[in-house]
C-alpha cells in the first residue's frame, strides 16, 4: 500500500484516497463544510486547506488525490492562516443570529469559526440578503445564513434522484433554490436539513422547539415501514421533539425517509389516554376495572372460536408474543395479521425476507422487481437501488408498473403470463436473468395478493436454486414486506395457516363468524362491522377505535422496550424514549390484567421472560442487530394454482399508512401537496 | 446582471422554430451522444433569438426536455450566465461598457443620458416601448472606448454628441450606422504619421 506523511507520520492508506480521507486515518481533523461522504466531491467551501511540500499554495485535501510520497502538514502557521482567511470570507456574509436559529448549538459553522476562526471580524460593509425560499411544508429556509456548500444540491441530485435543487446566479449573488421555489417531491427530501453545515436548511416543524443541548438522545429503530432504520429519538420531558437517522451503513446509511422523521408529532395528538366504552353509540371515557370486566364478561359467554384477533403493522414481538399466549389462554387460535390476504409461506425464514440484504444490492448486477413499488414501501430500500443504479449503471426491470421511482428500469411485462414464461426459459428475459452474476429478485405484497402469489414464490425459488442463485454467498430470492412487525410475527407464526382456506381468519371475517374481534394496534383491516363486539387495544385514536366498542389505551413504539424484525429478519431494538401518558399500559400488562380477571393468575406473563422467548422462537436467529443465519433450501415439487392475471401495484397513501402518521400534522400537510401537484400537475410552468 | 429574475408574465408554449429546429439538430452533431446536454448554451441562445432577445421559462422547460436533463439545470446556466436575458428587453437593447477604459473615455456621460432619453432605470423599457438599457462590462473594444452595444452591433469612439444622436434616432426607431464615430476604419489610428521618416499607418 502506498503510503503519505502526515505531521511527520508515516501512515499507509488505500489507493484512491484524498488527502483528507489519509488525514482522517491518522486521527487528524480536518474542517469542512462542502466534503460529505457519501456525496461527490465538491471542492468550494475551502476549508479543508492543508499545506503540502513542494506547493507554494495550500491545497483543498478533499479534492487532492493522496499520492504515493506527499508530505502533508495540517498543524502549521501557514495552514492556521489559511484557515482563518477562508473563516473570515465565509462569516463576511453570513449573519450572527446564532441566538434565533435552530441550528445553534449543533451548528459547523459555529463549531469551527469557534476553533480555526478570527475572533473579530474586518469587515465592515453590509452584508449580503438572500429572501427566503419556499421548500415545501418540511423544510425551513434562511437563506442569508447560507455558505453555498451545494451540498443539498449534491444530494437531491444524487442520493434523493430528484434533481430539483439547484444554485442559480453567481459569484455574489448565487442562491440556492428549487426549481422556481417548489416543494421537493421526494421522500428523502428531510435530509438536506442533517446536511445542510448551516441553519439555512432547518426543519419547519421543529422550528424554535428546542435547543439541542435540552434534548435527551435515545438510541432506537424506527418502525415506519419494514426497512428498520437507525434513528436517534429527541424528546424534551416526555414529549418526542424530533427524529434523527444514525449511521447504519447496512441498512439506511445516514438518511432517513420524510415519514420516519417527521411522523413523530403524530405521537403527541390523538392519543388515547383512558380506556372508552361505547354507551348508547358514543364512546365515553371509562377506567380500568370497568372495561376489564366487561371484556372478561363479554369472552365467558362466547365459544372461543368465535373470537378473532387481529395484530397491526407497529407491533413489537414481546407484545405480539403476549397476544399469542393471551389467545391460548382463551383457547381461540383465530389470529392472524395480515392486512391483506397475501400468500405467505412459514415454513421457512427464506420464503419471507429479503436475503440479498440491503447491503448486498451494491454487490447485485441485476434486479427484478415484481409486482412492487420500493420507494414508497421501503423508502430507504430504494435509496441503495438508487445508489447502485447511479454508480454501477446496474439494469432494473419492473412486472406491473410502479411509476416513478427516481431511477430508471424497464417494464418486461405486467401479467403473471410473463412471469411464466420468464420461469420457464420462453423469455428472452430468462437469458439475461440467469446469465446474470449476483441477481436481486424482489417480489412486493402486491404480487403475492394474487391468485398465483404461491404459484410466484416456488416458482422463483426453483428457477433460482436451479441456476444456483440460492447458495450461501449469494441468495437472489426476495420478499419485500411493507410493515415493521410482518416479518416477527411471522416467525411467531401468527397468521393463520394455508391449508385449511376456508376456515381461515379473512373468510370469517368476512363472514362476521366472529362475535368479538380483538385488534391489537391494528388500523388497516378491512372490517365491515355487523354485529362483532369490536375492542381496539392501541396507542391511536385511528380507523380501528373509530369502529370499537372497548378502547383499551396502550403505548406507542417510543414509550416501551421492545424487538423488531426488520425485512432483512435483523433483529432490533427499539428502545423507550417517552413515557406512557394517561392510564396507558404496555400491552403485556393489559394481557396481565385481563387474565387475572379471568382467574388465570398461572399464565402471568412478565417481559424478561417475553424476550427470552421471542429470541429462542426466531428462527436462524444469529445476534441482535445481525442478519439471520443461512440455511439452505430444497427444490419444491408441486405444481401450485395458476392463473392469468394483471400484476397490479397497489399504491399506497405513502404519508397516511399507519396511525401515528395519520395523526401527524405535518404528514396530512405534505399529503395534501403531494395530492395538488398531481392535480393542477406541476407542468405548467 | 440584473436581468436575472424571471419575468412575470411568461408565455404559455415555446417551440424551436423548423429553422432553428434545423440548426439545433446541426448543434447537436457536435457532441457526443451521451453529452448532449452540453448543447444547452447554444440552445439557450437560439431560443433567445427567437423570443424577441429573451428566453422564457417554457423555453428553458423545452430544452431541458430536448436534451433530457433536469429543468433546474437548464435554469442555473441561464442564471449564470450575464448574457441570457431572462426577461423582456427593448427591440433596441442598448449595452453600455462601464469597465475602466471606457469610464475613463466617459462612458458614465452615455450611462446618464441614457437615464434622461430611455428609461431612469436600468432594464425598463422606454417610453414609446422600443428601447432598454443596461450597463455591462468589458466588451472587448477598449481600443475604441467608450462604446455601446445595440443589439449585434457595436457604436464605438462616442461621445456626449454621438451618443444623444444615436439614442435619438434608436427612440425614432431609424438607428445610425454602427461602427466608430470618429471616422475610423475599424480600429485604425485616426491620422498617418510620419515618424523617423517612416510613414504609419
Amino acid at each position: 500500500m502506498p503510503k503519505i506523511t502526515i505531521n511527520g507520520k508515516e501512515i499507509e492508506f488505500e489507493k484512491g484516497m484524498t488527502v483528507l480521507q489519509a488525514c482522517e486515518l491518522a486521527d487528524v481533523e480536518i474542517p469542512r463544510f462542502c466534503y460529505h461522504e457519501k456525496l461527490s466531491i465538491a471542492g468550494n467551501c475551502r476549508m479543508c486547506l492543508v499545506e503540502m511540500e513542494k506547493s507554494a499554495k495550500p491545497i483543498a485535501s478533499c479534492a487532492m488525490p493522496a499520492a504515493e510520497g506527499m508530505n502533508i502538514k495540517t498543524n502549521t502557521p501557514f495552514v492556521e492562516k489559511a484557515r482563518k482567511g477562508v473563516m473570515e470570507f465565509l462569516l463576511a456574509n453570513h449573519p450572527l443570529d446564532c441566538p434565533v436559529c435552530d441550528q445553534g448549538g449543533e451548528c459547523d459553522l459555529q463549531d469551527q469559526s469557534m476553533y480555526y476562526g478570527v475572533d473579530k471580524s474586518r469587515f465592515v460593509e453590509n452584508k449580503r440578503q438572500v429572501k427566503e425560499k419556499y421548500m415545501g411544508p418540511l423544510i425551513k429556509t434562511q437563506m442569508t445564513r447560507c455558505i453555498h456548500c451545494t451540498r443539498c444540491v449534491r444530494f437531491a441530485t444524487e442520493v434523493a434522484g430528484v434533481p430539483e435543487i439547484g444554485a442559480i446566479g453567481r459569484g455574489e449573488n448565487m442562491e440556492i433554490t428549487t426549481y422556481l421555489e417548489k416543494a421537493m417531491d421526494s421522500e428523502l427530501s428531510g435530509n438536506v436539513i442533517d446536511l445542510c453545515p448551516v441553519g439555512a436548511l432547518t426543519s419547519k416543524p421543529y422550528a424554535f422547539e428546542a435547543r439541542p443541548w435540552e434534548l435527551k438522545k435515545t438510541e432506537s429503530i424506527d418502525v415506519m415501514d419494514a426497512v428498520g432504520s437507525s434513528i436517534r429519538v429527541d424528546t424534551y420531558n416526555w414529549e418526542v421533539k424530533r427524529v434523527l437517522p444514525r449511521l447504519n451503513n447496512d441498512i439506511n446509511e445516514e438518511w432517513i425517509s420524510d415519514k420516519t422523521r417527521y411522523s413523530c408529532d403524530g405521537l403527541l395528538k390523538q392519543r388515547l389516554d383512558v380506556p372508552y366504552i361505547k354507551k348508547n353509540n358514543k364512546l365515553q371515557k371509562s377506567n380500568w376495572d370497568e372495561v376489564v370486566s366487561i371484556l372478561v364478561e363479554k369472552i365467558k359467554t362466547l365459544n372461543p372460536d368465535e373470537i378473532g384477533g387481529h395484530i397491526g403493522d407497529m407491533v413489537n414481538l414481546e407484545n405480539a408474543l403476549s397476544f399469542k399466549k393471551f389467545f391460548s389462554v382463551i383457547k381461540s387460535n383465530n389470529l392472524e395479521f395480515r392486512e391483506k390476504n397475501f400468500f405467505i409461506d412459514p415454513s421457512e425464514k427464506s420464503n419471507y425476507i429479503f436475503n440479498s440484504s440491503i447491503k448486498g444490492i451494491e454487490k447485485s448486477d441485476l434486479i427484478l422487481l415484481i409486482g412492487t413499488n420500493p420507494r414508497h414501501e421501503a423508502t430507504m430500500l430504494n435509496a441503495r437501488i438508487r445508489k447502485v443504479f447511479a454508480q454501477k449503471k446496474v439494469p432494473i426491470y419492473s412486472i406491473g408498473n410502479p411509476g416513478d421511482l427516481t431511477y430508471d428500469y424497464t417494464i418486461i411485462g405486467n401479467k403473471t403470463d410473463d412471469i411464466k414464461k420468464i420461469l420457464n426459459n420462453e423469455s428472452d428475459f430468462s437469458k439475461i436473468l440467469s446469465s446474470s452474476k449476483k441477481p436481486v429478485i424482489i417480489i412486493g405484497e402486491s404480487a403475492l395478493e394474487l391468485k398465483s402469489g404461491k404459484y410466484l414464490i416456488e416458482g422463483f425459488k426453483n428457477f433460482l436454486k436451479n441456476n444456483n442463485f440460492i447458495n450461501k454467498d449469494w441468495n437472489a430470492f426476495n420478499f419485500l414486506p411493507q410493515n415493521a412487525s410482518t416479518v416477527g410475527l411471522i416467525d411467531l407464526k401468527i397468521l393463520s395457516k394455508e391449508e385449511n382456506k376456508r376456515n381461515s381468519f379473512f373468510e370469517k371475517l368476512k363472514n362476521n363468524q366472529f362475535k368479538l374481534l380483538y385488534l391489537l394496534g391494528s388500523d388497516n383491516l378491512d372490517i365491515k362491522k355487523n354485529n362483532e363486539f369490536i375492542v381496539y387495544q392501541g396507542s391511536h385514536g385511528d380507523r380501528g377505535a373509530e369502529i370499537a366498542d372497548l378502547i383499551l389505551p396502550s403505548v406507542a413504539f417510543t414509550e416501551q422496550n421492545g424487538l423488531y424484525e426488520n425485512l432483512e429478519g435483523r433483529v432490533q431494538e427499539c428502545k423507550k424514549a417517552s413515557y406512557p401518558i394517561g392510564e396507558a399500559l404496555e400491552d403485556w400488562k393489559i394481557f396481565n390484567l385481563i387474565s387475572k380477571a379471568l382467574g388465570k393468575n398461572e399464565n402471568l406473563l412478565n417481559f424478561d421472560s417475553l424476550r427470552e422467548e421471542v429470541l429462542k422462537s426466531i428462527p436462524n436467529f444469529s445476534k441482535l442487530n445481525e442478519l439471520p443465519n443461512f440455511k439452505n433450501c430444497e427444490l419444491i415439487n408441486t405444481s401450485p394454482y395458476f392463473e392469468s392475471e394483471e400484476v397490479n401495484i397497489k399504491e399506497l397513501d405513502y404519508f397516511f399508512t399507519n396511525a401515528i402518521s395519520r395523526a401527524s400534522k405535518t404528514m396530512s400537510e405534505c399529503r395534501q401537496i403531494k395530492h395538488s401537484s398531481k392535480k393542477t400537475g406541476t407542468d405548467n410552468l | 446582471m440584473s436581468l436575472k429574475k424571471v419575468h412575470v408574465e411568461q408565455p404559455k408554449e415555446f417551440k424551436f422554430s423548423s429553422e432553428n429546429l434545423r440548426k439545433a439538430e446541426e448543434i447537436l452533431k457536435k457532441y457526443p451522444e451521451k453529452n448532449k446536454k452540453s448543447a444547452v448554451m447554444p440552445f439557450l441562445y437560439l431560443a433567445q433569438r427567437q423570443n424577441n432577445n429573451w428566453i422564457p421559462l417554457a423555453a428553458m422547460k423545452y430544452i431541458a426536455n430536448f436534451l433530457s436533463m433536469p429543468y433546474i439545470s437548464v435554469y442555473e446556466v441561464a442564471t449564470f450566465y450575464t448574457m441570457y436575458n431572462l426577461a423582456p428587453v427593448g427591440k433596441h437593447f442598448i449595452q453600455v461598457c462601464t469597465t475602466t477604459p471606457c469610464l475613463i473615455r466617459g462612458a458614465d456621460k452615455i450611462v446618464k443620458l441614457c437615464k434622461e432619453k430611455i428609461s431612469p432605470n436600468e432594464n425598463e423599457l422606454s417610453k414609446a416601448g422600443n428601447c432598454s438599457w443596461m450597463e455591462v462590462e468589458c466588451l472587448g473594444a477598449c481600443v475604441s472606448a467608450p462604446m455601446i452595444q445595440i443589439n449585434d452591433d457595436y457604436y464605438e469612439d462616442l461621445d456626449e454628441k454621438s451618443a444623444k444622436d444615436i439614442l435619438d434616432s434608436l427612440i425614432k426607431d431609424k438607428p445610425l450606422k454602427p461602427g466608430s464615430y470618429r471616422g475610423r476604419t475599424n480600429t485604425s489610428p485616426e491620422k498617418k504619421q510620419n515618424i523617423n521618416g517612416e510613414n504609419h499607418a
